[in-house]
């Protein structure tokens, strides 16, 4: 071991040298291409689109095509401006147009970078989070040097490296009832690209009270929803969902896993619904959704209802104002909270758990016992403690013999006459201590749960587990 | 015959599986099937695992759409639509993630 971490600390020394080399080189470089463009700029430009200084400029005036366009434009958007159907004016009113993207993460990285690209006057970013590892495989505005940063800055760099023309807004901080007016007020559309309920709720509720088009987008496992709220005298997200879902019923990507691409093309098509609404093209979707499913190759879209006349927020005989906006309580209306932390439940009574390091000595010590794990199979198989059986939760009733089998087993083959202890394992501890409290119930009064599951024991105990 | 659909994560209270082509039978003396009287039927027939998460009281559960031949059954007149030979029911739960 000693000589390892001496290997692992000569690697990293080089490393190090060799980035400190790579900056000088990419320094060099990147005088050399200043000085490149200088010489470029002296002896005109190739792209011929700059002036070159060698003959006046014909249109007399800085942009004087009587649309505003800058030549600088002209050429940038100039796929754009071909569209028979988009054209000058399309593209003159994306450039006056402001949007704002809440959340930068699997729907909010496509739709920023689309936006920032097709030349968005100006683009707000919402989103309190920072950058992760696992979310690399989808949120695909961030890049892995920002890791640990926040995801506003992260996203805001990509957008401008892309269109440096445009003006970028960085609203660190979560979107609240107390701060959505002050945010949303700024801009004329406004995108849902969140991942819970209640900001859906908030967001939607905002808009109606404000006046705003809300184009909304969501996605989970394989499939992707998209509509547009609030827009010409269609519904708001309350006349389809008065009443909120029971909370169990809200899957989560970081519980249910998402396919990186889903949320991308949902992400992508909630671009396109905010570009027709700004550039005033086409029909945006309006009193329809759209609804893909990413295994079978299939999207329809499906005709919903209208405005409703009974809407507590946008109906006919609505109250809802400003203040009440403020001082609505989302959170307790969804019984979900905003910025979704794991849950921790605390079921058990201290004697019936036992830490992940308490948990490794007693296995050191070869202490006789059998450990369930009852996360789902497919879990299971992404990593799994030495020696446990896999359970799952929703099967226990069912398999209670193979628990007292095993404990059997291990009796007799200890000797010990103390019995063999029974210890229960899952991803972050909520559901083995509700298994636990099921094995109590069934008789099993020693079983005992491991706190914080496999997620506490890799933080805690066993750097080398993996996390997902 | 009658074409369902459950997604957006109902799918997994009927085995996992999205489509189901099913024959229900009409009650003696009642001329059409309505979704009042398919909810019912699937209610018993194909949902195997918390009831709850599908029905409320004798409707669909909040965060649930219905489409019938893809059109919001709002429209349509929610429990006392009438369904025709191979029309298309969907069951949908509105998703939240991003
Ligand atoms: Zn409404």
């Amino acid at each position: 071991m000693e000589s390892n971490s001496r290997d692992a600390s000569a690697i990293l020394r080089e490393i190090e040298a060799l980035k400190a080399t790579r900056n000088e080189i990419d320094s060099k470089i990147s005088a050399l291409e200043a000085q490149l463009r200088e010489i470029k700029l002296q002896n005109g430009n190739d792209n011929g689109v700059l002036n070159n200084g060698s003959c006046p400029p014909i249109s007399g005036l800085d942009s004087g095509f009587g649309h505003g366009l800058t030549p600088q434009m002209i050429y940038r958007y100039s796929r754009h401006l071909l569209l028979p159907s988009f054209g000058v004016q399309g593209q003159s009113n994306l450039l006056k147009s402001s949007i704002l993207v809440v959340g930068a993460g699997g729907l909010g990285s496509p739709a920023l970078l689309y936006l920032a690209a097709c030349g968005v006057g100006r683009l707000g970013i919402v989103d309190h989070d920072v950058v992760e590892l696992n979310n690399m495989h989808r949120q695909i505005i961030h890049t892995e040097e920002y890791i640990g940063q926040p995801k506003v800055k992260s996203a805001a760099a990509a957008c401008l490296s892309i269109n440096s023309t445009i003006k970028i807004v960085e609203h660190k901080e979560a979107l609240l009832a107390s701060n959505a007016l002050e945010i949303l007020s700024q801009y004329d559309i406004v995108v849902d690209a969140t991942d819970n309920a209640p900001s859906r709720y908030m967001i939607s509720d905002c808009c109606v009270v404000l006046g705003k088009p809300l184009v909304s987008g969501a996605a989970v496992g394989l499939e992707g929803q998209l509509t547009v709220y609030n827009y010409n005298g269609g519904p708001c997200y309350r006349c389809l969902f008065p009443t909120p879902p029971p909370s169990t019923a809200c899957q989560r990507c970081s519980d249910s896993g998402v396919l990186g691409v889903v949320p991308g093309v949902i992400g992508c098509l909630q671009a396109l619904e905010a570009i027709k609404i700004a550039s005033a093209i086409g029909e945006p979707l309006s009193r329809r959704m759209l609804l893909f499913d990413a295994l079978s190759g299939r999207m329809r879209i499906v005709k919903i209802r209208g405005r409703s006349l009974q809407c507590e927020v946008c109906g006919e005989n609505t109250t809802f104002s400003k203040q009440q906006f403020q001082e609505f309580d989302y959170e307790k209306f969804t019984q979900t909270p905003l910025s979704p932390a794991p849950l921790k439940l605390n079921l058990l009574q201290a004697d019936s758990r036992i830490s992940g390091k308490e948990f490794k000595e007693r296995i050191d010590n070869e202490e006789a016992h059998v450990l369930v794990d009852v996360r789902p199979e497919h879990h299971f198989k992404i990593v799994s403690l030495p020696r446990s059986l896999n359970i799952p939760l929703p099967s226990l009733e069912a398999r209670l013999a193979e628990i007292s089998s095993a404990l059997e087993k291990k009796e007799d083959e200890t000797n010990s006459g103390s019995g063999a202890q029974l210890y229960v394992v899952c991803r972050r501890g909520n559901d083995s201590q509700r298994a636990v409290q099921y094995l109590h119930k069934m008789g099993f009064t020693s079983a005992k749960d491991i706190i914080g599951g496999i997620e506490g024991c890799a933080r805690d105990v066993d750097p080398n587990l993996p996390m997902y | 015959m009658l074409f369902l659909q459950c997604s957006g994560g109902l799918e997994l209270l009927c085995d996992s599986v999205k489509i189901h082509k099913v024959n229900v039978e009409q009650q003696k003396g009642v001329e059409k099937l309505t979704m009042k009287d398919l909810l019912t039927w699937v209610r018993t027939n194909l949902i195997k695992e918390r009831p709850e998460m599908f029905m409320k009281g004798d409707t669909v559960r909040p965060g649930v759409l219905v489409l019938v031949n893809d059109c919001d059954w709002e429209l349509s007149g929610l429990l006392n639509t009438t369904l025709e030979e191979n029309d298309v029911v969907v069951f949908i739960s509105t998703l939240h993630g991003g």
